[in-house]
């Protein structure tokens, strides 16, 4: 019940908000349904053992409502439960034409993600996996940047090839279970020959790279974190990529181990390529938004890595990883928006000096630069150390090529920070105030977040343990 | 038998409300109480409640697919006519006749679904055909609507002549008209030829194009989109939902059991005829301004996937075709309904509906959505239907990732309107837009949501 509770929530707050009267009713409630929300989420984190619900749907079809919640799904609903207030709370001041629309299509989306964290039948869960993206994709182009249409576009034509290919996946995956049924149990007791694994395996990898995205179908991602509105980026890099690297753990490594475990070099080597690649074009970025996005890139690339690593350290920090790469890009999200909003400009060259007007965004944008570097004390770091780990132990080359990214992380995020927020003032950024309050709790829940699991993460391992060792078993 | 019947005499009777009245409204709420007394008769006929018996010598066969399917048509032409009445009385002051032909292609469609021999077949094919010439040129001070009647006619005509010469040379290899026999390939013992006959064969593959025409299957699509883009919109919806639906159901029927004759060269010919009639609606789908016109490659695209039931042949297919006639008829009803509102068609002219008509451009997103198949939606059961049938059917992947990458194509064109919707600004002229319209427009969307997240709701009534 809990876990439909999580998902009913905001599906029906999202319906609701499109009704009320523009203005401020819409963001009031909406940020109210969001602490519902986490509250329900707490209680579902703190009740141990798996919570689940199951109705009856498409009996002809062999689907059901089947809602489960083990260590990992509740991580991530936590992850998103926790995100969308701090979203609609650090946004709580901008001003967005037909304010009911977009928080209703907010909080569908939000819908859409617990539904995708909670299913455990495919179809239900291909429904969800579509509904947490037709509402980005109207939020981008509604409200988005000048390039929005063509951008957006470009971003929902790759994400729904994926899904379609995932769907035919789902399709032979269905007509071999046993007792023609999409429940997950059914699915991975199915038996495939080993050629028949491997395209498989590849018709659903291609739709979750797409999502995450691995390197070479990460294309569409920049451009799309750019020009949406940085409240929908945030839900797009901090949960939504997650959807992918989630579905690779919750699907196709206990279905295809053998493709998997063949795979895992080439897939591997795709992500360190992606790392690296990212890395040096965040470098070379201008644009704070878009360096985070390159930066985004290459974290999701690490976790790629780790997961296809067979190792179960690894696989701990990628658990450790998904959370604390959601609530950190968030915050230098938050920051991005607050900079833009303030000076009219997300350009790191006509920006400076912001520590001497703004000293209370300097320390916090500090935080989450360090935050972004893995340093150690960060949540990060604990993430990042576990899946070197793995990935040392799986092939020493490649973590010793991967590891240049924690360098190149440190040279693209540094320099980022001494171009923001040192230097001289300039005459955009003598207009700069500091943040206000608002953003400022959202940013303290951050930095907080960010250090109690920097130094203390083992609630977290704990929860993710199940899932983690159920992998492992399992094989 | 009651729904042919009926659907004759109440055809006749709409021409006579056009001597008694000249109110269009009137002659409109005559045909809309017609369709309900159609449908109920036909409804009392499938569920064996009241049946009007004629002996017809097995020409015809009534079976519970055909009458639902049946049911199905006649209630897509109430809704069409409900939302879209009020458009026909606008082409010209004989609304009476226009109704009259409906009807009377509603009695094609009833014949087409219980036929039980080649006679039969061709006879419900003309009965529905000849109404459709006169309806695509019925706005007769047009130029285009001339053309595209004249064009539609002769190649129907043309058509009509390979599809008799078809049927012909089947009599002469089997000496029945019968369907059963056609299958069977029971040829006389005297011949001494082992399998299919020649004539057979040949006589099959000249039906098979000739009904491939009839739905607008590649390669003989060429049709299409001029009598569409050229037939009254109103018209044209209607020719793209019923009528196309009705053909689609006698080409399954006919195939379905005769297919085995054709060999594994079946299998080919036909993944041929898909994956053109994929790659012709879709890509050239893309590159149109018009949005009618774009519809009506559209609908070249949607049989591709139909024919995905004949591929497979079983009963993930027939509960696909069910399924898909349906939502793809719900949702180009009820898209179109709203195209006849916007005074200019090309997609510039939808730009800003969002703000203007939110109603409108809300209904619209939902019939396109359907369209293109995504899951909330009526249109991706109908999709997942077809796909899972092939799989079933132990049908080539490929095939398969081909027509989900066309999938992918088409919500390109789809999404355009969409686009042009709510991401740019404009100001739509629309004719004037009653309440009423708005209510049936937002039971469309309701309908086209419900069964998009309980499809069993058609398939029980199917079975029930």
């Amino acid at each position: 019940m809990i876990t439909l509770l999580l998902i009913l929530t905001p599906l029906v707050a999202g319906l609701i908000a499109f009704v009320l009267k523009q203005g401020n009713s819409a963001k009031t409630f909406a940020l109210l349904a969001s602490i519902a929300t986490l509250a329900i989420a707490l209680v579902a984190v703190f009740t141990t053992g798996e919570i689940g619900y199951d109705a009856a749907w498409l009996n002809n079809l062999g689907s059901r409502i089947t809602l489960k919640a083990d260590g990992m799904a509740k991580m991530l609903s936590l992850l998103t439960a926790v995100s969308f207030p701090l979203i609609f709370t650090a946004v709580y001041n901008n001003e967005y034409k037909n304010a009911a629309s977009f928080y209703g299509l907010m909080l569908l989306s939000q819908a859409g993600l617990m539904g995708v964290f909670l299913a455990s039948d495919a179809l239900l869960f291909y429904f969800f996996w579509e509904l947490a993206l037709i509402p980005v994709y109207f939020l981008c182009s509604i409200w988005g940047g000048e390039k929005r249409i063509a951008v957006t576009f470009k971003f929902f034509v790759y994400t729904f090839i994926g899904s379609l290919l995932m769907l035919i996946g789902l399709l032979f995956m269905y007509f071999n279970t046993a007792d023609q049924s999409f429940s997950l149990q059914s699915f991975y007791a199915v038996k495939l020959t080993a050629q028949q694994e491997t395209i498989m395996f590849w018709l659903f990898f291609i739709a979750f790279a797409i999502k995450m995205p691995i390197f070479p179908f990460h294309t569409w991602q920049p451009d799309a974190y750019e020009q949406s509105p940085t409240a929908t980026t945030m839900v797009m890099s901090g949960i939504m990529v997650k959807m992918g690297v989630f579905a690779v753990i919750r699907w196709i490594l206990p279905m295809f181990p053998n493709a998997a475990a063949q795979s895992a070099n080439l897939v591997i080597i795709l992500s360190i390529i992606g790392m690296i690649y990212a890395s040096l074009i965040a470098i070379r970025q201008d644009d704070i938004k878009r360096m985070i996005a390159y930066s985004s890139i290459a974290h999701i690339g690490l976790m790629s890595a780790a997961m296809f690593t067979n190792n179960q350290t690894a696989m701990d920090g990628v658990m450790i990883q998904m959370f604390s790469h959601g609530v950190n890009v968030i915050g230098l999200w938050i920051i991005a928006d607050l900079i833009e909003k303030q000076l009219g400009t997300r350009n790191m060259s006509q920006l400076g000096g912001l520590a001497q007007k703004a000293p209370v965004m300097a320390i916090l944008l500090v935080i989450m630069a360090l935050a972004n570097v893995a340093l150690p004390l960060t949540n990060a770091f604990i993430g990042e150390f576990l899946m070197f780990n793995g990935l040392f132990q799986y092939n020493m080359v490649m973590a010793a090529i991967a590891g240049i990214s924690i360098i190149l992380a440190a040279v693209y995020t540094l320099n980022m920070v001494q171009r923001v927020i040192y230097g001289e003032l300039n005459v955009i950024t003598e207009k700069a105030t500091d943040i206000p309050l608002n953003v400022k709790l959202a940013l303290v829940i951050i930095t907080l977040l960010v250090l109690v699991f920097g130094v203390f993460p083992q609630p977290l391992l704990n929860l993710t343990g199940d899932s983690v060792s159920a992998l492992f078993v399992k094989k | 038998m009651n729904a042919i019947i009926f659907s004759a005499i109440l055809g006749v009777v709409m021409m006579f409300t056009g001597i008694f009245t000249d109110k269009k409204p009137v002659i409109t709420l005559t045909a809309i109480i017609s369709l309900i007394v159609l449908l109920t008769v036909n409804l009392l006929n499938s569920y064996g409640l009241f049946s009007i018996q004629i002996d017809t010598k097995d020409l015809l066969h009534f079976n519970k697919l055909g009458l639902f399917f049946n049911t199905l048509m006649i209630a897509a032409t109430l809704i069409f006519v409900l939302l879209s009445g009020s458009e026909i009385e606008k082409i010209s002051n004989k609304t009476a006749d226009f109704y009259a032909l409906i009807f009377f292609v509603l009695c094609g469609t009833a014949i087409l679904t219980s036929y039980n021999g080649m006679l039969m077949l061709f006879l419900g094919i003309e009965i529905l055909s000849i109404p459709l010439y006169i309806l695509t040129g019925s706005d007769k001070h047009n130029l285009k609507s001339n053309e595209a009647s004249l064009k539609y006619f002769l190649m129907g005509s043309f058509t009509t002549g390979i599809m008799l010469m078809g049927i012909a040379l089947l009599y002469g290899a089997t000496g029945t008209f019968g369907m059963a026999s056609v299958g069977t390939g029971a040829l006389p013992p005297s011949s001494g030829v082992q399998g299919p006959a020649f004539l057979q064969v040949a006589g099959l593959l000249l039906l098979f194009a000739a009904m491939c025409f009839k739905v607008s299957a590649a390669p003989f699509h060429f049709w299409t989109p001029d009598v569409y883009d050229g037939a009254p919109s109103v018209f044209t919806s209607f020719m793209a939902t019923i009528v196309k639906a009705a053909g689609f159901f006698a080409f399954i029927k006919l195939f379905a059991s005769n297919a085995s004759l054709l060999g594994p060269t079946w299998n080919i010919l036909l993944s041929f005829v898909i994956i053109a009639t994929l790659l012709a609606g879709n890509i050239t789908a893309v590159f149109q301004r018009s949005i009618k016109r774009m519809l009506a490659y559209s609908s070249i695209a949607q049989v591709g996937f139909m024919l995905f039931a004949l591929y497979s042949n079983n009963d993930l297919g027939t509960e696909g075709i069910l399924l898909y006639t349906v939502a793809y008829s719900l949702a180009t009803i009820g898209f179109f309904a709203i195209l006849m509102k916007v005074k200019d068609y090309t997609f510039d002219g939808f730009n800003g509906l969002g703000t203007t008509q939110p109603v409108l451009a809300f209904v619209a997103t939902i019939c396109l959505l359907s369209l293109a198949g995504i899951p909330l939606t009526a249109g991706f059961f109908a999709k997942y239907y077809m796909l899972a049938s092939v799989v079933k059917a132990g049908g080539p992947l490929w095939m398969v990732i081909v027509a989900v990458l066309f999938a992918a194509i088409s919500a390109y064109y789809y999404f355009k309107v969409i686009q042009a919707m709510y991401f740019k600004e404009g100001q739509p002229e629309t004719t004037e837009i009653t309440g009423g319209f708005k209510f049936g427009l937002l039971l469309v969307a309701a309908a086209i949501v419900l069964v998009g997240v309980l499809p069993s709701i058609v398939l029980n009534c199917f079975y029930f």
